[in-house]
């Protein structure tokens, strides 16, 4: 015991010695470049532990160490990663209270529900089935955020088109692509829009009104590729008999979960009017759904705790402090150094700023480039090329089906030999839509800032 | 005598003109086997697993949206499969593959005598919309006759565009 305890004592004492400032030549070691390589490996050893998540093991096991490390060796002051902790606090309780927003509307038999809708409103007709799931992933996607979709929606839309003997394939992709082009529109639809919320400066409403017409283009171009690009498969079916839902099919309609998450909107929308932080409503929201289902015990206390998934809470907090030692050694200006911000957003400029984030996004991922380049924004920049970098990092992703190139590459080192679908069809897809998305978008939020400047910005 | 095997392949939209076409192939010949093919793309669960994967790991494995899919699917080609085989009328085999659709539809055909599928693109006119991707495919791949059906009414002839004008004489 004496001795096991020993080793990572003496360990953390020479480490404490690299970082403490005044001793031993600290940043001779660490510093310059040498401290921006540290920096990255760091980040690079965090974001391949929680793409490979070997043996089911959290995403935290990893990033909090290395947060730890980050302010030991120095490449973050303690009271820079406590600031940052601070900064990141309420974001992580926002997307906590939207996770379990999500989830007890679910256990309500929300999701359910829209599939049984979706059902009876199609008609059993392809095409009337996608024009309802792009409206329902869209607003699945805006309220209840991407994992809601993801997650809860994209099974259930499964479920309906092979209920009506339709091919479904159409219709789930649009719900994984929508997942990422249609989180653009409120702060609460992306965790890196929450992560940029505070950022921006923005209110809730502002954030929300200029976001909108990005969001309805970028739906209406990925409608028209769909429609373009799926055409063989959205013949109507033939043959007699072909399934029909009549109207009263299915369950009951949840009308407790319904109002709970149009209140929660609504409060969204006032509550900077009243001085309300916007986590707030979506924490009173979350807890009335709790309250309810553990009442009428549809829920435990360890599941409800579960559906707010602390761990990956812990995991981007952990994340903003590795990151801040990226940005801070040389990334930041690296970034900032390709794109002109100080000019203010011409739209050249806010092209080239979603243009990299997408980028960036596609390398890594979107959380960790959203907060590389906030981070490299820093405090204070221009709310208009905030909303560029979420325009990218959004839509971005949907260029490689799995969101980036770094878990690509791990799904093919995990299928080894065996032939892992490629699903060049889902990239094609990618293809058409990202650019011309990314543009249309770009050029709404322009449009949108050049007509708001003086009263929204 | 070896019996010959007619294939047909089942999908949605199309498998009721599909099997009646099939039960009248094999109408001619005895003894004669007959297999309902359906194929689950494995396209889509892997287009989930994707997409889950990028949330990076929010919620745990066992909320992967693509593993919940798979079962569906699973479940859902069963079901299509028996609704197959009670239009059909005369016992069948089923056999469900999961992969990249055209390519299992053709492993599924090695050693048959005929495949029996439907045009699945176009129907309303002749001409080479009427034929999607993976149709295409499996026609021009497969290793035995293929019977290729409208799924409804035979477009008239009139559907097809005039030719080009002939060269003007110089």
């Amino acid at each position: 015991m004496r001795t096991g305890a020993a080793r990572p004592l003496s360990r953390s004492r020479r480490l404490a010695g690299l970082a403490c400032p005044g001793a031993s030549g600290v940043a001779a070691v660490i510093s310059g470049a040498a401290a921006g390589l540290v920096a990255l490996a760091l980040l690079a050893a965090v974001l391949a532990f929680a793409m490979a998540q070997p043996k089911g093991l959290p995403e935290a096991t990893v990033a909090v160490p290395a947060a730890a490390l980050t302010v030991l060796l120095g490449l973050v002051s303690p009271a820079e990663a406590v600031r940052k902790a601070r900064e990141l606090g309420p974001t992580v309780g926002f997307l906590a209270a939207i996770l379990v927003l999500a989830h007890l509307a679910d256990a309500e038999g929300l999701f359910g529900w829209l599939g049984n809708q979706l059902a009876v409103a199609s008609a059993g007709r392809p095409t009337r089935l996608l024009g309802l799931v792009f409206v329902a992933a869209s607003v699945t996607t805006a309220v209840l955020s991407l994992d809601a979709t993801v997650v809860l929606l994209t099974p259930v839309v499964f479920g309906t088109a092979a209920t009506l003997r339709l091919r479904a394939k159409p219709h789930v992709y649009a719900c994984t692509h929508l997942a990422n082009s249609a989180s653009t529109l409120l702060p609460v639809s992306n965790l890196t829009n929450l992560l940029a919320f505070a950022a921006s400066g923005l209110s809730f409403a502002a954030f929300g009104a200029l976001m909108t017409l990005p969001w309805l283009l970028a739906i209406a171009v990925e409608y028209l590729v769909f429609r373009w690009f799926f055409r063989p498969d959205l013949g109507d079916p033939v043959g007699v008999g072909h399934v029909v839902p009549a109207a009263g099919w299915g369950a009951a309609v949840p009308g407790f979960a319904l109002a709970v998450i149009g209140l929660t909107l609504v409060g969204f929308g006032v509550s900077g009017a009243f001085g309300v932080e916007p986590v707030w409503v979506a924490v009173v929201g979350a807890a009335v759904l709790a309250a309810r289902a553990l009442v009428r015990r549809e829920i435990g206390p360890v599941r409800l705790v579960r559906a707010a998934s602390p761990l990956f809470c812990l995991f981007v907090l952990a994340l903003g402090v590795v990151v801040t030692g990226v940005t801070e050694h040389g990334l930041g200006a690296a970034i900032t150094a390709l794109v002109p911000i100080g000019d203010g957003p011409s739209l050249p400029v806010l092209l080239a700023v979603a243009g990299l984030a997408a980028l960036l996004a596609n390398v890594v991922n979107n959380l960790p480039a959203t907060l590389v380049l906030l981070g490299a924004l820093g405090p204070g920049a221009h709310p208009g090329f905030v909303l560029a970098v979420l325009l990218g990092v959004n839509i971005g992703p949907n260029l490689t089906y799995v969101g980036s190139l770094a878990t690509l590459l791990w799904r093919r080192v995990l299928a080894g030999g065996q032939a892992a679908p490629t699903l060049r069809e889902f990239v094609r897809l990618g293809a058409v839509t990202v650019p011309a998305c990314l543009v249309v978008a770009v050029l709404a939020l322009w449009l949108g800032l050049t007509v708001s400047r003086g009263w929204l910005v | 005598m070896t019996p010959s095997t007619v294939v047909a392949w089942i999908t949605e939209g199309t498998w009721q003109a599909t099997v009646d076409a099939a039960a009248r192939a094999a109408a001619g010949l005895d003894p004669v086997e007959l297999v309902l093919l359906h194929v689950v793309d494995a396209e889509i669960s892997e287009a989930l697993h994707g997409a889950f994967g990028g949330l990076l790991g929010r919620g745990g494995r066992d909320r992967d949206p693509g593993d919940a899919v798979a079962s569906l699917a699973d479940a859902e080609s069963a079901q299509l499969l028996a609704a197959a085989e009670s239009r059909l009328g005369r016992p069948a085999r089923r056999e469900v593959r999961v992969g990249r659709v055209e390519r299992e539809v053709v492993a599924g055909c090695v050693g048959a005598t005929l495949l029996v599928c439907a045009r699945d693109g176009d129907h309303s006119r002749l001409g080479p919309r009427s034929l999607g991707p993976h149709t295409r495919f499996v026609v021009d791949h497969a290793p035995c006759a293929v019977l290729l059906i409208w799924p409804d009414e035979t477009p008239g002839l009139r559907s097809i565009p005039p030719p080009p004008p002939p060269p003007r004489p110089h």
